[in-house]
């Protein structure tokens, strides 16, 4: 199959509308916010070296901050604020997708709006300004008469740049529950589609791009006095906003939102759990891509209704317990524990997906090695790489107590590569995952943990407090309740990592009903 | 003094920082006279003129403005009604020429007919074409046409003292010499008091009534040409050699009366 007509092009494109439209509206009301910010800011500390100093020096820390991170903070920190208007003023907001990305892109438009503004005032013909007095213009007259007109093509300039880095960086809001062309390329990362994050990249290009070309034709229509140019590039904004978000005005918000994390399984089962209640006759969205720390609380509030997540996880992060107990013990512990926050736990799934530490088979054979107990006297001489949270979860320090492990050096890497990396000899061992597809497809192995110190990890689907009393949402989903073994799940993922058309989420989603479904 | 000044400088002192720009000069500028400042730059004469309109303020020493004390006249209200010429025009590059000459009568609230219908009397009245010249941006002006532009936006708002900051200075001397006529004519027409910087000595003789001479802040003499050229100052009499000595070589190298 060629690549022009790989059927994921059209799936890409049928998401196009709202991945797009989102991506618009939260780049302009951060832009807008930042302008509104911004420029006054300026227009104050033009004349006022030290204020302005100090203004163009924090500016620019934010912008040192990297865009992933700058977005990941403002959801605690939303999250800690909307507490505090709910305790004090008894309102409070959501601290999920749009708020925090539109204020942390805000934060990011600053500096360059900043410093062109400083820049096109500070650059004004001092003759012209003495020239505004001695006609008799009052500071405020001279300041929107003479100043800002004609700081304006060096401002414009400044809100080009600033365009183009909300739209550049908007792509990485995603994982804090704002839709945006980003989705295209969380998605498409974590599932190996290839075919998404081309789509996506180019789609946010052509994005930036075009605002850029249209900001420009604004900004050269200013600078020459060419009124026909900075109609037609306004025009030409207007129209592209306008184009990109009439299709998301009146499409209802309501029904059930489906949340996945960041991984290839979190994306088939959030298409599953869609496609059940779809058939039930309710209406649902997966959002997707949600960091693992934003996906708990965005349940707790509300923000999306349902996700699957995995027991030991809620038990080490939320539970913050550090002692293991068997599988169904620890489920029905956590389900006591969840109730009390008004979150149901529906019940497990049926697989477990638990750390466990992955090396070639060939050579866990060749040194006798099948426990992590057996591996314990080789780790000297060995590397180990884990995902981005791994090395730092209670898990891992339990691990090394137990079994005494002393590795010579640890990676952190992304998980999809990570098999392939233990399969090619660059790290020797891994901390896998059990359900991953990848342990067979790789000729690896899961080395057994015989004194039980990674704690179970059972597929557990969770309810938002809301829909606790959620009758027909809870028959929708009880048919998938222990009926996913890890067998299955493991073909499941291993077939949403290929790269061809059978491996989009949505077709894994089918394939694995099927299988469920099959008496 | 037979009647009240125009514009009166008593004892006006200004320092930027410590050099004294304006050294205790007492001036009178009497109604309808035309009167111009030379000196050489860094000799006070901008920094006299723009005491009048505070555009800065003196450190000492009172300047009245139509016997008014300028302290007590809002500076804003006060730049309003005296016409101010720039250097080198001081148009606003993103206004039109209309909308650059209407700009104080705009300031001042009047309403957009009366503005439109002033600017085209005004324009005529500095001698550019309506229908070539209005619309266009400064850039598109030629310096003598930008300079009319100038005289014409100072005079909008119909004031009686004119202050101009050498007008004529950065023009060709053809273009000069007839600006200078026209406005000298201007002057007469509609009763202006004008105070007119230069710094060439020429210009001075040609249009003013009289003339002041300005030394390291201090007025060094004042007169008509014909006073002046009776002083024993020696700075003042340098001054005049260059008009004297261009006027014998004129007459040497033209023929009297020539009909050419």
């Amino acid at each position: 199959m060629s690549l022009f007509t790989d059927p994921r092009w059209g799936e890409a494109l049928s998401h196009l509308p709202d991945y797009l439209g989102n991506h618009v509206r939260v780049s302009l009301a951060a832009l807008a916010l930042g302008l509104i910010v911004s420029l006054p800011l300026a227009i104050v500390t033009r004349n006022r070296p030290a204020p302005r100093a100090i203004l163009l020096a924090l500016a620019s820390i934010v912008q040192t901050v990297p865009g992933l991170a700058l977005l990941a903070l403002f959801y605690p920190l939303l999250l800690a604020a909307a507490s505090v208007t709910f305790a004090w003023l008894g309102v409070s907001f959501s601290a999920f997708g749009f708020l925090p990305a539109m204020l942390a892109l805000a934060l990011y438009s600053m500096l360059p709006v900043l410093r062109n503004g400083i820049t096109g005032l500070n650059g004004i013909d001092p003759a012209l300004i003495e020239a505004a007095k001695g006609v008799g213009m009052t500071a405020r007259q001279s300041l929107v008469m003479v100043e800002l007109p004609l700081a304006l093509p060096v401002m414009m300039a400044g809100i080009r740049t600033a365009a183009v880095w909300v739209i550049g960086t908007a792509t990485l809001s995603t994982p804090i529950g704002q839709t945006s062309l980003g989705n295209y390329i969380f998605a498409g990362l974590q599932t190996q589609n290839w075919v998404f994050v081309l789509f996506g990249c180019l789609a946010s290009a052509l994005l930036a791009l075009a605002v850029d070309q249209l900001l420009g034709l604004i900004e050269s229509g200013l600078r020459q006095r060419h009124r026909l140019r900075t109609t037609l590039g306004a025009a030409g904004i207007a129209a592209l906003v306008a184009a990109t978000l009439v299709p998301t005005i009146g499409r209802s918000s309501s029904g059930y939102v489906v949340g996945a994390k960041t991984f290839a399984e979190q994306y088939v089962l959030s298409a599953l759990l869609r496609d059940r209640l779809q058939a039930a006759g309710l209406s649902a969205t997966a959002r997707s891509g949600l960091g693992s720390s934003v996906i708990f609380g965005a349940l707790k509030a509300g923000d999306i209704d349902l996700y699957v997540d995995y027991s030991g996880t809620l038990w080490a992060n939320q539970l913050h317990r550090t002692d293991i107990k068997p599988r169904a013990e620890l489920v029905a512990d956590l389900k006591t524990a969840l109730a009390k926050d008004n979150i149901t736990l529906l019940g497990e799934l049926g697989f477990e997906n638990a750390y466990a530490l992955v090396m070639p088979k060939k050579r866990a054979d060749a040194l006798g090695i099948h426990t992590i107990a057996d591996l314990a006297a080789h780790t000297s001489t060995m590397s180990i790489a884990g995902d981005y949270e791994f090395f730092s979860r209670p898990e891992w320090a339990a691990l090394q107590k137990a079994y005494g492990l002393q590795f010579s050096a640890q990676r952190q890497m992304q998980p999809d590569f990570m098999y392939a990396a233990a399969a090619s000899g660059e790290v020797d061992v891994i901390a896998g995952y059990t359900s991953d597809g990848l342990i067979a497809k790789y000729d690896l192995v899961a080395l057994d943990d015989p004194k039980q110190a990674i704690p179970p990890y059972d597929a557990i689907l969770l309810l938002a407090p809301k829909r606790a009393g959620d009758e027909r949402l809870k028959a929708a989903l009880s048919p998938l309740l222990g009926k996913i073994d890890i067998t299955t799940m493991r073909e499941a993922n291993l077939r949403a990592s290929g790269n061809d058309a059978n491996s989009s989420p949505d077709a894994v989603a089918k394939w694995l009903w099927e299988k469920v479904s099959r008496p | 003094m037979p009647s009240r000044p125009m514009i009166g400088y008593t004892h006006v002192t200004k320092s930027f920082g410590p050099l004294r720009a304006v050294d205790a000069l007492s001036l009178d500028i009497a109604e309808g006279e035309f009167l111009a400042i030379v000196g050489r730059s860094g000799s006070g004469k901008t920094t006299l003129l723009r005491l009048a309109n505070r555009l800065i303020e003196a450190d000492g020493g009172s300047i009245t403005v139509e016997g008014e004390d300028v302290r007590n006249i809002d500076p804003v209200a006060l730049r309003r009604r005296i016409g101010y010429v720039f250097q080198s025009g001081g148009l606003f590059p993103h206004l039109s020429v209309a909308d650059n000459i209407g700009i104080t009568p705009k300031l001042l609230g009047a309403p957009a007919a009366e503005i439109a219908a002033r600017v085209d009397e005004l324009i005529e009245l500095v001698q550019l074409e309506r229908a070539a010249h209005r619309d266009r941006l400064p850039e598109a002006l030629s310096g003598g046409q930008r300079q009319r532009v100038g005289v014409a936006r100072a005079l909008a708002a119909r004031p009686r003292i004119v202050l101009m900051d050498e007008p004529f200075g950065a023009l060709d001397p053809l273009t000069r010499d007839a600006l200078g006529e026209d406005f000298r004519e201007l002057h007469r027409r509609l009763g202006l008091t004008t105070v007119m910087i230069t710094h060439d000595m020429t210009e001075a003789i040609l249009l003013a009534d009289r003339i002041a001479v300005m030394r390291s802040g201090k007025l060094l003499a004042q007169g008509t040409p014909a006073e002046l050229s009776d002083s024993s100052d020696a700075y003042v009499l340098e001054l005049l050699r260059t008009p004297r000595r261009q006027v014998e070589r004129l007459n040497a190298l033209l023929p009297q009366g020539g009909a050419a």
